[in-house]
């Protein structure tokens, strides 16, 4: 039995059957590690001895004849945006290459609290800014089903480890379709909350109203449990929703006749690779066969999200970024005198991708600009949203294609900024509107996999999990794994 | 030509909150540096801020002490610059919906009354201090961020002041306001109240306005004054010479006595102001703002009116003793106890203030307790001792902190009301001043007053002086 690619629930029955103990499978994913990331690199920071640490805690309490919730000895990993106490926590940025938060995210809070073994932090596009996971101020990560192709971003990290079989799960953080995006790219679940449904505490911002955290995971199942585990008001964040969490694990039911879906013509526009978008509308087709009513639907303002995304995203990155300063924390190189350390700083720390965001937003957010730039994108933003409000006052969930393509080569878009802020296209309306949504694998092409995008009501994520979970039971493609050379 | 200043201030205000804005640390001045600190107010990568409600309680109670209207909904902004006090380089404002908006305060200045108009008044938070070490190459620079987060209230009023010493009575009035709301401690020499002017002149009778300038970081009163006299002659001098005046920041060297110029207008920060996406939209039900408008203290021109009502206080002896609610708190303590209002506000606003002034004290560090002083008065009343005497015996209570009747037997200043003794002493000094007797006789009535001074000098003011000027005419 290779524990490393089990699903967090069959280990988490396996671990409360007590058939195997917490350490061993830690030891096991651990050895897993070991064999693939020296060509996946998924891993920033592994913390080996904690997690051992962590599941010995696990398996003494079972001994006790307490009864840890069902994700208790569970090994998992986090992007490395998620501030973790004792733990270096880099955003993939030199800027913050030495730096240890003196505190824990509030969702490394609750998932101590359920019995976490964490194996360590996972590489990503630096500052959550990028489609690839190339602009990671370390190394690339590589797509488990072709190690020349990118795993997606800019979770690539958190996603090529689920895929790989080094994390059973992990968490991402979404600011544009970052962890649907590389989810579709690399077979796994991904799922992007509503905005507000999970705490953004210590999630090291990118832009504050659009990020949000989620769970990555091997199938629907896992994705509804871990939810579970972190979602919930935190009066930490004012941002966060004061709403009771459904229990997303009873809500899954393969029964979804008489469901209506909506399918926005938009979604399935030019750049889209044709075997794409056959492989997502025979999807659609098995929706319908399992007895959804599937329509086809507009959102009229699509084609203006991406680029009024591109204005309200770097606005707020410029803001939430200019704390990076060298004075207080992270990296300082030396000047002449403080501007000049500022410059210093700044040009050495950060990379290309993120100083282009940084540019893009001061400019946009200037006066004798912010009207003609920002203003205008918020009111597109407005536009976006009541797109999405008159399709669910018809339908109870959108699905789409959850990228035009399928993972693509490593430097292949690296040079081209634009062509590479296209492969979030279908994502980016969904942060824009502040919906839930997730991807789930519904096929392949070139044998590279294929995400489904399901969009869902504010805070109705029990319906997007019910509808992925009913879909994913009639198919096989959740459980086909890379092969990696090892077993 | 005449020339008339047209001014407007920006008062900040330190909150006294339990708690900063945006985080649970702990206002109180002082301690060591960095160790009223967490992870939010330092700014660090991921925290996010939560607003502290009593900030806006207390903005409420200032905005409606101010005569403002209260908005129903308001936002806070980032406005962003660089500043290695800023731990985030963004400071949380209030840009185009603050809290409320649209009041006025009134003020009198030589007896007249004018209403100076409130433009808003909006909630932010404060930086942190730098510290500047010398060194070998040139020093360096420490952080405190004990203050980062610490709320401040900024308060902008119209351009409707006319001259410093108005300036000066706003700020003033504005102080006294904000302590009988008791939102601030209002200590400028610890920055809890400071404010930035800015300052025109134009040629009387224009409706036009000059070309203002901003002075910034006035800490004092005095401060506050001398620079607006500076600045408004120097605006005068560069029209007078036929320039123009250049709109820029100004700083007020206070050991020089001038203004110098910070930053012209081509060096204007960008400040990029935007909504903070971290902090939700702000909405103030009408229920919230009238329970507040319900528990407002009774402010400062309400209760000069009820000095002068209840006590037929003279205005002008209200207006000083309600200029602080502390002081104003006092009268009535003593009042009550001694109810001859009149009596006690002219030992208040005299020998009282002065006492407090020379000890830096505020009212409430008064040595000496209302009951005290409602004492000395009963014990003047009684003719125990004379009004000379007692400005003797308040000085020592002030110096010694005892009460006003162990003074009194200690120092054995009880008043001489015996008349047989008195006699003895009145023959005596009228034995040793015979010329002066000689004046009197011919109708010289001013050595009448010599003679009681010469028995006063014998009793060591002792005395009593209605006694003793009975037995002098008496023997005359
Ligand atoms: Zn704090």
């Amino acid at each position: 039995m290779d524990l490393h690619y089990l699903t967090a629930h069959e280990l988490g029955d396996l671990l409360q059957r007590r058939e195997v103990s917490a350490v061993e499978v830690t030891e096991a994913i651990i050895d897993r590690i070991e064999a693939v990331d020296g060509r996946v690199q998924a891993y920033l920071t592994r913390t080996a001895e904690q997690a051992f640490e962590q599941a010995k805690a696990i398996d003494a309490a079972r001994a006790r004849g307490e009864k840890p919730g069902p994700l208790a000895g569970v090994p998992m990993a986090l992007k490395d945006n998620l501030c973790t106490e004792g733990i270096r926590t880099t955003c993939a940025s030199r800027m913050l290459a030495g730096w240890v938060p003196p505190y824990d995210a509030t969702v490394v809070r609750r998932l101590k609290a359920a019995g976490a073994v964490m194996l360590g932090k996972l590489n990503m596009d630096e500052f959550a800014m990028g489609s690839s996971t190339e602009n990671s101020g370390f190394f690339p990560t590589r797509n488990p089903w072709d190690l020349e192709r990118v795993p997606g971003g800019s979770s690539g990290g958190s996603v090529a480890a689920v895929a790989a079989g080094e994390a059973c799960y992990a968490l991402g953080s979404d600011t544009g379709g970052s962890i649907r995006q590389p989810a579709s790219f690399c077979g796994v679940v991904g799922m992007k909350p509503t905005y507000g449904r999970v705490s953004r505490y210590g999630l090291v911002a990118f832009a504050s109203s659009l990020d949000q955290i989620g769970p990555i995971t091997r199938d629907v199942t896992d994705c509804a449990l871990v939810l579970g585990v972190i979602a919930g008001h935190d009066p930490s964040d004012s941002t966060s929703a004061d709403l009771p969490v459904p229990d997303y694990r009873a809500a899954l039911r393969p029964e979804i006749k008489g469901l209506k879906i909506g399918v926005p013509r938009e979604y399935f526009g030019a750049g889209m690779e044709p075997e794409v978008e056959t492989v997502v509308r025979r999807a659609i087709a098995r929706l319908e066969e399992m007895g959804a009513v599937c329509e086809e639907t507009s959102l009229p303002h699509t084609e203006y999200a991406l680029p009024a995304y591109y204005l309200v995203a770097p606005a707020e990155a410029s803001s939430n970024l200019a704390r990076y300063d060298g004075v207080g924390y992270g990296l300082r190189v030396p000047g002449k005198d403080i501007i000049a350390m500022y410059m210093n700083t700044r040009s050495q720390g950060f990379g290309p991708e993120v100083k282009r965001r940084i540019m893009l937003g001061t400019y946009a957010l200037s006066s004798g600009y912010y009207d003609a730039y920002y203003l205008k994108a918020l009111k597109v933003r407005t536009l976006i949203r009541r797109d999405f409000e008159a399709a669910f006052a018809k339908y109870d969930l959108l699905a789409t294609p959850t990228a035009p393509t399928v993972a693509f080569r490593l430097g292949e878009k690296a040079g081209d900024p634009l062509a590479m802020y296209l492969s979030d296209l279908c994502t980016i309306p969904i942060n824009m509107a502040g919906l839930p949504a997730l991807s789930l694998p519904c096929g392949f092409s070139q044998g590279l996999p294929v995400g489904l995008q399901l969009i869902g009501k504010a805070f109705d994520e029990a319906t997007l999990l019910r509808v992925a979970y009913a879909f994913e039971q009639t198919t096989e493609y959740h459980r086909r794994r890379p092969e990696l050379g090892v077993a | 030509m005449e020339y008339e200043a047209v001014i407007g201030l920006e008062v900040h205000v330190e909150l006294k909150t339990n708690a900063k804005a945006f985080c649970g640390c702990t206002t109180a001045f002082g301690g060591e540096p960095n160790t009223h600190v967490c992870p939010v107010c330092l700014g660090l990568p991921g925290v996010l801020p939560v607003i502290n409600r009593q900030v806006v309680e207390f903005g409420l109670k200032t905005a409606l002490a101010l005569n403002c209207q209260v908005a129903p909904f308001c936002k806070f902004d980032r406005k962003n610059y660089y500043y290695p006090d800023l731990p985030k380089n963004y400071q949380i404002s209030q840009y185009d919906l603050p809290l409320a908006r649209g009041g006025h305060l009134k003020i009198t200045v030589d007896g007249e009354e004018r209403v100076i108009g409130i433009t808003r008044v909006h909630m932010e938070e404060d930086a942190g201090k730098l510290i500047h070490v010398d060194g070998p190459d040139g020093g360096y620079s420490l952080v405190d961020y004990n203050r980062t987060g610490v709320p401040l209230l900024e308060i902008v009023s119209e351009p409707d002041l006319r001259s410093p010493a108005e300036a000066r009575a706003y700020m003033e009035k504005l102080r006294a306001i904000l302590q009988y709301l008791d939102v601030s401690d209002c200590k400028m020499e610890e920055g809890s109240l400071r404010c930035d002017a800015n300052v025109s002149v134009r040629p009387r009778g224009s409706q036009a306005f000059g070309t203002k300038t901003e002075v910034k970081n006035l800490n004092s009163f005095r401060s506050l004054q001398r620079a607006l006299e500076y600045e408004i002659e120097r605006q005068v001098a560069i029209l007078e010479g036929g320039g123009r005046v250049e709109q820029a920041t100004m700083a007020w060297d206070e050991n020089r006595g001038v203004t110098y110029v910070m930053r012209t207008k081509e060096e204007a920060q960008d400040y990029r102001y935007f909504p903070d996406p971290d902090l939700v939209p702000l909405e103030i039900d009408a229920a919230w703002i009238e329970r507040v408008r319900r528990e407002l203290p009774e402010l400062p021109d309400a209760r000069c009116r009820r000095l002068i009502d209840d006590y037929g206080l003279p205005a002008y002896d209200a207006g000083v003793i309600t200029s602080s609610r502390d002081l104003a708190d006092y009268f009535d303590r003593v009042v009550a106890l001694y109810p001859d209002a009149k009596t006690v506000s002219n030992w208040i606003m005299g020998d009282f203030l002065r006492l407090l002034n020379a000890g830096n004290l505020e009212p409430r560090q008064s040595p000496v307790p209302p009951e005290e002083m409602a004492a000395l008065l009963q014990l003047q009343k009684e003719g125990t001792i004379s009004g000379k005497i007692a400005k003797q015996v308040l000085e020592e209570m002030f110096a010694t902190g005892k009460g006003a009747r162990q003074v009194v037997q200690e120092k054995g200043l009880v008043q001489i009301s015996d008349a047989a003794a008195l006699a003895q002493i009145v023959e005596e000094v009228l034995a040793a001043n015979p010329g002066v007797v000689e004046d009197y006789r011919n109708g010289k009535d001013k050595a009448l007053g010599f003679l009681v001074g010469q028995v006063m000098k014998v009793t060591k003011g002792k005395a009593n002086p209605g006694l003793v000027n009975r037995l002098l005419k008496e023997r005359l």
